[in-house]
Order: C-alpha cells, then structure tokens, then sequence
C-alpha cells in the first residue's frame, strides 16, 4: 500500500508558539474554514486581543480556553493534493509527558519547536529524547520565533549543530531543521523573504515530501488474530476466517506459515476482503486469511511465515516503561497487559533502572516510578506472548499495562 | 483529488475495520448508534466489510426524536432490509409520553437535548455496553478530543480530563458493571473522506443530502425547512429554494445550504470547495461556545 496519510505529531511548551504554528499551519493551508474564522474574530475581539489568535483555533475545550492552556492530545486533518495530514496536538508541559506519549505512538513525524532565543533548553531536550523512545522515523526541529532574534542565521545554526550533536546518543531517525517565525508565517507554508540564507524545505514542503514508505515494517510477516469469522449461514457452512491487520511483512496466497505460540504449521489457502482485490497483503492492511489445515487458531495467535526470522515467544520480558499514572508502579504488582491482539496479566518483577529524560542517564538510586517517569523494568506474563523488540517493529513490540482495579491505561512498554 | 484519495482511503477503511473488529472481540452486546445520515451509513458499511462474509454481529439503535424528514425514515428501513441486520428504535416521544422528559418550549425548542435520556434508558434496558458511532474528530472541537474508545461512566458522562491514554492500537474497553463505551471507527475520517467514500464504494445515501426544491426561512443566519416540527414566525418570510442538507439530525435544528449539488460527485467537488465547517449549519452546536462538549459530558452521541 502506498503511504498517502502521514500521522505527525507536535510538541513544545506553552511558549513555544506551537498552537500558532498549528494555526498558521492550518490557516495557510486553508484548511480554516470561515465559520470557524469569524468564531475566532469574535472570541478575540471580546478578549480584546488585536488581530487573531491562531493559538486558539486549537484550544478546544471550556477549561483551556478559559485557563489558556491546552489540556489533552487534539487531532487535526488538513490535505494538500499530495497528502492527508492528521496531526495530533500534544502539550508540552512537563506534566504532560503522558500525552505526548500517547499522541506521538503511531506518528510518522515528530514536529519540535525550539524558542530561537533560548536554544536547546530542557523541555526540548525531553521533547527529543521521547520522539526517540517512541522509535519516530523522522523528527522535523522548528527553530521558531526567528523574528525575535532578528533572523539571525548564526543562532539558527547554533542550535540546529547542537540537536545533531544531541541526536548522536540517542537516535537514527531522520532530523531536519527549519528556522520559521509561526506568528508572521516564516517558511511554514510559504517561503520567507526575511532569511535569504537559508536554501531549504518550509515545514509544510517538508512534511509533503517525506518518504515513509518504510515507515512499517515491511521485513517479517506478521498477523496477530483479532477474532474468527464463522458465518454459520447454509451459503459459508464451512467458512472460518482469521481476521487482523497485518503488523508487518506480506502475506499471499499459498505462504507456508506457521501459528504461534502453538508451533503449527500450515499454508494460506486465501486472503479475503470484501471486494476480493488483494493479491499481497501488507501492512497495515485489514483482511481475513483462511488456511489449508483445520487447527486451533484464536484471537492472540499470531500467523507468521516460516521463511521470515520468527519472534520471541515468551513469558519473561525487559521493557522501557512509561508510567502514565499518579499511583506509583508497584514492583511485584500485578497488571492486567495488552500486547497486539493478547491480552495476559503480568507481574512487575524488577526495576532495572530510571531515566532521566532531559540528561539521557541512568538513575540507579531511585526506584520510584510515578507519572511521566520512564525506566527499565521486567515483567512475567501468565501465559507465553509473541512479540519483537520494538526496535524491529512498533506493533508487535508495544504492550499496555492496565490497572485491575481502576480499568485505566497505567503504562506504555516497548520491549527491548 | 479522487485518483490519490483511494490510496488513503483504503487506510482509513482498513484503521476503521481493525476498530469494529475489536469491538466484537472486546464487548459483549454492542450496537450501532444510526442516525440515518451517512457517517452513520459508512459505518454501518464498513461494519458489513469488516465481518464478512458473516453477517453485521450486532443490531444498529435509532433515537428517533419524531422530528424526522420523511426521506430519512424511509431509507432507514429500507437500509437496514438490505444490510440484513437488526434495528432497535428507541423513541424520544415515548420518553415524552412517560414523563422522563419534558418537551422544551419556545422559539428555537427542539428535542435534541432530550435524545440523552432515550439514549441512556435504551442502553440500560438493552445491557448495552459499546455504543459504535459515526462521530469524526473534524467535525467539532471536542469532539478532536476523544478517544476512539471513550469510556462511560455509569451515569452515561464522558470526562474529557479523565481519558484513559490511547497507545498505538491496543485499545483498552475494561469496565466496571454499568459502565459502557462509545467507540468512533471513523474518528479520523474528515467531511470530503466519507463523500469519496460513498463515490468509491457506490454507497446509498437519503435523498435529503442532494440538492432539491424546497421550502426554507432564514433563522439566527440559517436556512431552516419548513416542516410541521418548526414554524417560522412573521419576521421569517417562507422561499422556496434549491438546497441540500450536509448533516442529517432532527428537523428542529439541522440547517440546510442552497446548492445545485445534485449527484455524488457534485456534492465532492462542492464540499471540497466549501468554507464553512459542516456543523456550521447545526442549531445544536450554536447554543453556546462550548454545547458540544456540555452535552458530550451528560452522554450524548
């Protein structure tokens, strides 16, 4: 399947102008509808603001707007004719770092602003680090506000040669950098005449161009069973279908695969939709295989090929936890666990070691894990999972933790 | 436009397939909330696509206010004959009937605030516990807030500040007794998405949504029907024009625009070219600056 959707997502702090930067985004890709505009007009005009405040065209609920901050991940569309754009507006507020964990899972591109009069602070510095945890193929730096700094290409490119220096220890996704100024328009959608000197991509040309077509997995076939189709109507008698969405690689008709964790092996008889039009199916396509052989498959198998690398099948696993609630993790605790279409309960076994997301070191000192905080933890499962690293594929190496007495979602793990 | 749309197209009709299934793997009596407008259509045939060649696993639930345009009752049954599932009405004038509700009186009365409590009792009686909707993260601003799974207490309210994370696509419907779900399958579909869609799959939509001759009046800036639902008062002169309708709700506050968009393709290349959101005709969301999310958080669609 050809990428035409590209999923990005946003961070930075209050300051940063990110909500401008989105407006501006919006606004001159004219993806703002009129309506929309004159509601805007209205609200500033009675908060006697000049002009309009694009920062609010993304502040949709009662409590942010009246507190003026943005409390939860927003999604926006907007299209150009390359591309359809959803863009998930995380806070950057370091109590936040829950959302844009949660924002930034399944984004193709992580967009990042940096103050130009302030540099790499901090906030940026964990703004990065967790692009990368999150395994973002590619990260675009917005040096923003390049009109307070009188668009001075010197403090461009002090920061643009400390985020590569930065990105040695912890990434390999592809960085770009953009001096823009979110509030006059600088090199988002249109060009800027105010920075002759750079001879790039606008963020917008960017995001159209980016190649993502490897951005799934696309080495070993992978196809976690959501559930069984039995018709059980005279006309499909017989049928039973195992339908998911592919997790990776390619599956056709005739593959040799086997089921896991059971070991069975058999071969795809047909790949079924309903518009019958899929020769090969790849990720992350939704289909139904049915198999030659009459065998034990449920919801939480996995097909797999027998060609490709197999995955781990396994009841003890290392991951990098974060933890997404004010109740503390509890080390030999037990969790309720998702893991693509599985669903086991776990115990906490041991935690290795904490890190500290603005510096990228290890606290050994301190085991405490609460809200936003992300560590090394390992786990053991009731019963056997199929998974990868997360390293090698983000949909069979990402678990939930859910918490058994509240039902919520506590921990994001990706398996090392 | 449309040559590269069914690229994505075919990723957004994969995502929502992927949603529903997991519906059915993770609850036990699910429904389709069906209002009879084409969000609602789409999912039902995204539903269908998802389950064959099985039939659709779960009935659709109509909250009928009694302030229906006639068209779209009649597609309803038709509809639900032909997509070979079941249908449940639960009926805001039965609530009325019984004193669970009292009718709302006044220039702009409509029962669309009442549609909750119905809603609410059909679940309860039903042992529903997810509500699949048609509702799109493009179509209002808190609704780019929610979930794909939202939970529901066990008074039906949504807590925008209490929404569990929503990781890659491990979708967590653990709840307590009472509680239930709302679940948006087309969460990330935009107005023009669906329009393609309908086109692509050659889906039938009512015929309120193609331009048509009819009787209108101008409230608070918006074209209004003439029906036996709302009368226009002296000031609101009665023309008759040709219009369509770009959202489908109850006759009281579902506002028309004038159009010459008559075929599918037509109403593709007008919504690509509009500047006003689709909701921009919508009454409901007009109450104040923040009605959507208000009514979200009592329980509404």
């Amino acid at each position: 399947m050809k990428n035409t959707i590209i999923r990005i997502s946003t961070a930075g702090s209050v300051d940063d102008g990110k909500s401008t930067l989105i407006g501006r985004l919006l606004y001159d890709s004219k993806a703002i509808f009129a309506d929309q505009y004159e509601a805007l007009e209205e609200l500033s005009r009675r908060r006697g603001q000049d002009g309009i405040d694009l920062a609010m065209l993304t502040d949709g609920l009662r409590a942010e707007r009246e507190q003026g901050i943005t409390i939860d991940v927003a999604y926006r569309y907007f299209a150009t004719p390359k591309r359809k754009f959803i863009l998930a507006d995380t806070p950057g507020h370091i109590e936040y770092t829950r959302n844009m964990v949660t924002g930034s899972s399944t984004s193709n591109v992580s967009v990042i602003l940096v103050d130009a009069r302030h540099g790499v602070v901090e906030q940026t510095r964990r703004h990065f680090f967790i692009a990368s945890l999150l395994g973002i193929p590619h990260i675009v730096f917005c040096i923003n506000k390049m009109d307070l700094v009188d668009y001075a290409e010197e403090v461009f490119e002090n920061i643009k040669s400390g985020l590569t220096k930065l990105s040695e220890e912890i990434t390999k996704a592809d960085l770009y950098f953009v001096p823009t100024s979110a509030l006059l328009g600088d090199n988002i959608v249109n060009g800027s005449d105010k920075m002759p000197w750079y001879k790039g991509d606008t963020l917008m040309q960017i995001l159209e161009n980016i190649d993502i077509s490897d951005d799934h997995s696309h080495v070993d076939a992978r196809f976690p069973v959501q559930m069984v189709i039995r018709p059980q109507s005279a006309e499909h008698g017989d049928y039973r279908g195992y339908a998911g969405r592919v997790a990776g690689g390619s599956f056709k008709s005739g593959d040799l695969v086997t089921i896991l964790p059971s070991g069975i092996s058999t071969k795809i008889k047909s790949i079924d939709t309903f518009s019958m039009d899929v020769v090969e199916a790849l990720a992350p396509m939704s289909i139904t295989i049915t198999l030659e052989d009459d065998i034990d498959v449920g919801r939480g198998s996995m097909i797999v090929k027998q060609d490709d690398k197999k995955p781990v099948v396994g009841q003890e696993l290392e991951i990098v936890l974060c933890w997404l609630n004010s109740r503390e993790l509890r080390v030999g605790g037990t969790y309720s666990i998702r893991h693509a279409t599985n669903d086991a309960r776990c115990i906490v076994q041991d935690i290795k070691h904490k890190i500290d997301i603005a510096t990228f070191q290890q606290i050994e000192d301190n085991k405490q894990i609460g809200m936003n905080d992300i560590a090394r933890v390992s786990i053991k499962t009731t019963k056997p999972l199929v998974y990868d690293k997360y390293s090698e594929n983000r949909v069979t190496g990402s678990i939930i933790l859910i918490d058994e007495n509240t039902n919520e979602t506590v921990g994001a793990g990706m398996i090392v | 436009m449309n040559t590269h749309s069914l690229q994505h197209l075919k990723e957004l009709e994969s995502e929502s397939i992927y949603i529903l299934r997991e519906v059915v793997a993770q609850f036990e009596r699910p429904a389709i909330l069906f209002s009879g407008g084409k969000d609602s259509i789409v999912v039902s045939h995204l539903a269908k696509r998802a389950f064959y060649p099985a039939r659709i696993p779960f009935p659709l639930v109509h909250i009928d206010t009694g302030h229906n345009f006639p068209e779209t009752i009649l597609f309803r049954d038709d509809f639900v004959n032909k997509m070979d599932v079941d249908l449940s009405v639960g009926s805001v004038q039965e609530s009325i009937d019984s004193g669970r509700v009292t009718e709302e009186v006044g220039r702009n009365a409509s029962r669309n605030v009442l549609q909750t409590v119905t809603l609410l009792d059909m679940i309860r009686e039903n042992k529903f516990d997810c509500m699949v909707g048609g509702a799109r993260r493009d179509e209002e601003k808190a609704r780019a807030k929610e979930r794909i799974f939202s939970h529901r207490d066990e008074f039906g309210q949504w807590d925008p500040k209490k929404q569990r994370p929503e990781l890659w696509n491990i979708f967590n419907g653990r709840k307590n007794l009472g509680e239930h779900f709302r679940v948006f399958p087309i969460s990330n579909w935009t107005e023009l998405d669906v329009w393609n869609y309908i086109e692509q799959e050659k889906i039938e939509v009512p015929s309120i949504y193609f331009a048509h001759e009819r009787d209108v009046f101008v409230r608070d800036g918006v074209l209004m029907a003439v029906t036996d639902f709302i009368k226009q008062l002296a000031d609101e002169p009665v023309t008759r024009k040709k219009i369509r309708f770009r959202t489908v709700g109850d006759a009281t506050c579902t506002g028309a625009i004038e159009s010459l968009a008559d075929t599918v393709a037509r109403v593709i290349e007008e919504v690509a070219g509009l500047r006003t959101t689709e909701r921009g005709t919508r009454a409901d969301d007009k109450r104040s600056e923040t009605a959507m999310e208000d009514r979200k958080r009592t329980g509404y669609f």
